[in-house]
């Protein structure tokens, strides 16, 4: 069988300027950052982004390589605004198709189940018809006749998720309470990448309801240890509140040139020096 | 007793948040920000014993933290179409109407300041209780019209037709001041009650609309004297809750 086991590199030369890229996580959790941060040492650039938005939109923002971001929040949770994302909206950045949560929700399953929309109760009567005016509405065709949004199917060109352990095949395994969407966002691209904590010869022992993802919608898989970081990627580890802080804080060029001019390992170690200065 | 002189303001927003999910039966509690969570652990642990509460992570959890069941964000969304919830959300600005924005703050295409976005408040708002809390209650926050209607209110609802009304319910609004609900028959913005210490002309003040208001508005009623034990020795030991809102 393929194995399919891919440095972050290898999986950003998959990708090209002007691709709809989706990033699982939810938050400032479980964010596939060791992928972004790949992404952001290329010149991939004029990207559709769809996520459940955290610092992986800060930090595509900040990069400008943002074309449209197709999202229903951008938060790094402890800290609830994410300062990238609202310095990019409050100089017109990009383009911005703003959805609920849960529209987001059926547009993936729509995109994993090949439909063109699924309807939901959701965005009537608020601003997202008016600032969304592409978005339809459709009528049951049953007696209630209800009137429903339509929302369109967010179908990605490549999905980057990060799970706790995988195999070389490409099945992802996730340990902690919540599988967010990854699952969906890896059946509702083109291709997927998945990044792990660590790789696992099998799952022979894993409780079955843990693996989420499957090997027939992952197109690759990296080893990344610490690959979530800053994000929380429990039960591996919590999110770096601490680090957070400094990048929420700090100029963006001047956090860009410490800590993201190298490549994953000096990224990681220049967050490990930057702990050490601190205590 | 004399508890009027000694229960803060804080903990007659404490006790018109809890009121909220009266008689509200076997539902999820969705308390958003601080008081009402104190709130919400202190109808249940008093006059709503079913409630469902989350650990803010993915469990349903008793009053102890003992989990009782999965609730991830996928199912967590399930739970607010399906209208067995009841939420407490915060609001950046609301209008008479009871539409709640916390998207951002001016134009849309370019917003003076971006906010959260609208997050679930849409699919909230159709499907389940609604209520919001508003730790400081100003022009800034109840205005006229809001720059984006994140949560729906009546009047939006109405617009976009029966899909909208079938399931939307905005039970009240608990500010720092009062509270506010919409039983009117434009169903308006109606001050129910103010906490003791405050006046309706204060909250009208403090109120970018004019507010629909009764002949003689109440007071927000008193706590019983184990609600506010369970406030300040159980739920609340450390005061947090005068944090959020400080002593009048």
């Amino acid at each position: 069988m393929t194995d399919k086991t891919m440095t972050p590199e290898e999986v950003v030369s998959r990708l090209h300027s002007g691709m709809t890229l989706g990033i699982g996580g939810w938050g400032s959790r479980r964010k596939p950052m060791a992928l972004v941060r790949a992404l952001l040492r290329s010149d991939v650039t004029d990207l559709t982004v769809v996520s459940y938005g955290g610092p992986d939109v800060g930090l595509l923002a900040a990069a400008g390589r943002i074309r449209k971001l197709v999202a229903a929040f951008a938060t790094l949770d402890s800290i609830p605004l994410e300062p990238h994302f609202r310095a990019a909206r409050q100089r017109g950045a990009f383009e911005l198709m703003e959805i609920d949560e849960a529209m987001f929700m059926w547009g993936l399953h729509a995109a994993a189940n090949r439909l063109p929309f699924l309807p939901v109760r959701a965005g009537l009567g608020s601003d997202v018809l008016r600032v969304n005016p592409g978005l339809r509405t459709v009528t049951s065709p049953y007696e209630d006749g209800e009137t429903l949004v339509a929302v369109p199917a967010l179908r990605m060109d490549a999905a980057l998720v990060h799970l706790n352990r995988a195999d070389r095949l490409g099945n992802g395994q996730y340990l902690g309470p919540d599988p967010y969407f990854d699952d969906l966002f890896c059946e509702a691209a083109d291709q997927a990448y998945l990044s792990c904590e660590r790789l696992v010869d099998d799952f022979a022992t894993a409780v079955p309801q843990t693996l989420l993802v499957n090997r027939h919608s992952v197109t690759g898989v990296v080893e990344a240890p610490h690959g979530a970081h800053f994000t929380s990627c429990v039960p591996d580890y919590g999110r770096d509140e601490a680090f957070q802080k400094l990048y929420a804080t700090t100029p963006w060029p001047e956090f860009a040139e410490r800590f993201l001019s190298g490549g994953e390992k000096t990224y990681q170690s220049a967050v490990q020096t930057w702990h050490e200065e601190q205590t | 007793m004399s508890r009027t002189t000694t229960t803060t303001r804080a903990e007659y927003c404490v006790i018109a948040c809890a009121d909220a999910w009266r008689d509200n039966g076997e539902v999820l509690a969705s308390p958003m920000g601080l008081i009402p969570s104190i709130g919400a652990r202190l109808a249940k642990r008093t006059f709503s014993p079913d409630l469902l509460l989350t650990d803010g992570e993915a469990m349903l959890v008793g009053l102890d933290g003992t989990a009782e069941g999965w609730l991830p964000y996928r199912r967590h969304l399930t739970m607010v179409t399906g209208g067995r919830r009841h939420v407490m959300m915060g609001a950046s600005q609301l209008d008479r109407f009871g539409n709640q924005n916390i998207s951002c703050i001016g134009d849309w295409q370019q917003p003076a300041r971006q906010l959260l976005g609208v997050r679930g408040a849409p699919v909230n708002t159709l499907n389940n209780p609604v209520s919001y809390w508003v730790p400081k209650h100003s022009r800034r926050v109840f205005v006229e019209k809001v720059d984006m209607i994140s949560g729906v209110g009546y009047d939006s609802a109405a617009a976009a037709g029966p899909s909208a009304t079938r399931y939307h319910r905005i039970p009240r609004v608990v500010t720092n001041l009062g509270v506010l609900d919409f039983a009117t028959p434009d169903r308006a913005m109606r001050l129910a009650s103010v906490h003791p210490g405050v006046t309706a002309g204060e909250v009208q003040a403090a109120t970018g609309f004019p507010l629909a208001l009764p002949d003689e508005v109440p007071y927000t009623r008193e706590p019983t004297a184990t609600e506010l034990r369970l406030i300040r020795a159980v739920i609340d030991p450390d005061g947090l809750r005068d944090r959020e809102v400080p002593p009048a």
